[in-house]
């Protein structure tokens, strides 16, 4: 069965950028969109880029600034200085 | 010139790490008196490894922003008198059962993080779990918050901590954790973190909130995506456990499967109250139970333990029987409660014709079979002016505590019984899994509180149900019975009537 890392964030202001960034950073992520969430879906691996973040929202960005909109998340998370990454694979 | 930022993974060691001592005036062992009995070997604690790297200081930034947040929708909520907003006063009843039964376990995780953030010996576990206590905390105190503004206007709320310690269905949350809070810590950690919070929060607090969201409670769904935040630190915090103490010791694996096996049973049992709220109590629907089921469990569960496989665990035993009673559970749940309706402390109602075609929809195996025509049948006894009460107080399983009213797996039919010996005394149980966990843990599940024993006993109140709703503080012809007839459904349609004077 395959391993999906997956993100659920809030659909709000300050998520979009957010999910654009992911969107445009992870080729073949699943949307599915829920009433007030978003659930993004990858196979084995997504990443948050903190460089693709502060470009839509024209500021510096810090990846745990995740923390406000995260809702749920699967897979094993690396977290650093310039990204937020969640995967199955080592 | 400035001297170079440090990057977040030294940052955090330097934060967090090295903060320990050895005692010298007690022996460690006097200290820590709960980290052995279990029978976990730890070889080395600073083996731990935080996912989330987050200091102190982050932390309260972070809290601090997100309650600011979650207090200003509030304000506004209550300023605009948000509940006349609602889809369909129907869903308050979904509240009514999230402040009685799911609240206080807020609570309960609270106190059980405190408990073990002071016992486990590693520094960098305990100060997670010192994290988690805290967020738990928050999450009791937002979740009264948020629903005190309904009490003001609907039924059933007001005495949820008193209700929640004596009514029969209350039972099943709370001894569920009754039952992690007084095991040790280590099998907390599997039993909260690991199984309630990966397997359980996810469908509790993603689709059920979404579905506030769908149904116009601006309230819920903050403080449910607020304290959804906290939980995906929490998840991840029960994976580390399970992953830590696998690597640290090869004996650790069949401890740590039985756990595994145990709470995603229990888990599973407590969630059939979530799965009757997502299919019959959301008026507006997201998801059913079952494709909430297959997301959340086969999905996320099953990418897991294939990660997990590589330490020798397996999924849990049983999975495959819970995922079959996703096409039953709810229904079975929801026809209890629409019998017991008038011991209830919310209301309960029959499908619409449209809510039975969606059940339909998402139930093709089994609605049309076993349930539409017993939701058909008790609507014509109601035409007829004979409302189906179930007035025999019901024998529980010992393990969950729920009514036997589950069936056999394979045959929809027939009721599950299982029974166990045990010091001369029979126990009965709704299915193998609680029957499993009886007989491991005898002489634990034998001391349960079991609300309808206690009634035969002679205390809760008396020995009649009116004298029995009288000691769970649980008004007649208030908090009970059909959602047609009650004084919720008429302060609704008070609010309708004046808002379409208004619009005249
Ligand atoms: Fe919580
Ligand atoms: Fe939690
Ligand atoms: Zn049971």
């Amino acid at each position: 069965m395959a391993q999906f890392a997956s993100l659920t964030l809030q659909q709000t202001d300050a998520a979009r950028p957010i999910i654009e960034a992911i969107i445009a950073d992870n080729p073949g992520v699943r949307v599915l969109n829920m009433p007030g969430a978003v659930k993004l879906d990858c196979d084995g691996k997504l990443t948050v880029n903190r460089a693709s973040v502060e470009q839509r929202i024209g500021r510096t960005w810090d990846p745990q600034e995740i923390h406000l909109v995260l809702i749920s998340m699967a897979g094993n998370l690396d977290e650093d200085d310039d990204h937020f990454t969640i995967a199955w694979r080592h | 010139m400035s001297a170079r930022k440090l990057g977040l993974k030294q940052r955090y060691a330097l934060m967090t790490r090295g903060l320990d001592w050895e005692t010298t005036y007690q022996p460690m062992e006097e200290v820590y008196p709960y980290d052995r009995f279990e029978g976990i070997k730890i070889r080395d604690w600073s083996e731990w490894e935080d996912p989330f790297r987050l200091t102190m200081d982050s932390y309260w930034k972070f809290q601090a922003e997100k309650e600011r947040k979650l207090y200003a929708v509030l304000d506004s909520f209550a300023q605009s008198n948000g509940q006349t907003g609602i889809s369909d006063p129907r869903y308050i009843n979904a509240i009514k059962l999230f402040i009685t039964g799911v609240s206080p376990l807020e609570y309960q995780a609270h106190r059980g993080f405190a408990f073990t953030g002071r016992h486990l010996r590693g520094v960098g576990p305990r100060v997670a779990a010192q994290m988690q206590s805290l967020d738990e905390l928050r999450h009791a105190q937002t979740q009264i918050h948020t629903i005190s503004h309904y009490n003001k206007f609907f039924n059933g709320m007001a005495e949820w901590p008193h209700m929640h310690d004596r009514v029969w269905y209350l039972s099943v949350p709370k001894s569920f954790f009754d039952d992690a809070r007084t095991a040790g810590p280590f099998e907390f950690m599997i039993a909260i973190g690991f199984a309630f919070e990966y397997v359980l929060t996810n469908l509790l607090f993603v689709p059920f909130m979404s579905g506030a969201a769908y149904n116009g409670d601006l309230a819920t769904v903050t403080f449910g995506f607020s304290a959804q935040s906290d939980e995906s630190r929490h998840m991840t915090l029960g994976i580390e456990v399970i992953k830590f103490l696998l690597e640290q010791h090869p004996d650790n694996l069949p401890i740590v499967q039985k756990w595994v096996d145990k709470w995603f049973w229990r888990g599973h049992r407590v969630l059939g109250l979530v799965a009757m709220m997502m299919d019959y109590m959301l008026p507006k629907k997201v998801m059913s139970w079952k494709e909430a089921w297959e997301i959340y469990f086969t999905e996320a569960g099953g990418a897991l333990f294939q990660d997990l496989a590589r330490y020798g665990l397996r999924p849990p035993k049983y999975a495959d029987v819970a995922t079959a009673e996703a096409e039953h559970i709810s229904h079975q749940n929801w026809c209890t409660f629409y019998q017991y309706t008038h011991a209830a402390a919310f209301h309960t109602w029959l499908p619409t014709a449209q809510e039975m075609d969606w059940l339909s929809e998402k139930y093709p195996n089994t609605f049309d079979k076993y349930y539409r025509p017993r939701y058909e049948m008790w609507a014509q006894m109601e035409k007829d002016g004979h409302r189906f009460y179930n007035m025999a107080l019901p024998q529980l399983c010992t393990t969950c505590q729920i009514p036997m009213v589950y069936t056999e797996p394979g045959d929809p039919t027939t009721i599950a019984f299982r029974q166990s010996m045990y010091k001369n005394e029979r126990y009965h149980f709704c299915s193998d899994g609680c029957k499993d966990i009886f007989d491991a843990e005898p002489e634990k599940f034998a001391q349960s509180w079991l609300p309808v024993h206690q009634i035969f006993q002679g205390n809760c109140g008396g020995a009649t149900v009116p004298d029995v709703l009288d000691w769970y503080k649980l008004k007649v012809g208030e908090d009970n019975l059909d959602f047609g007839q009650s004084p919720d459904r008429k302060t609704w349609d008070e609010w309708q009537a004046s808002k379409s004077r208004l619009a005249g």
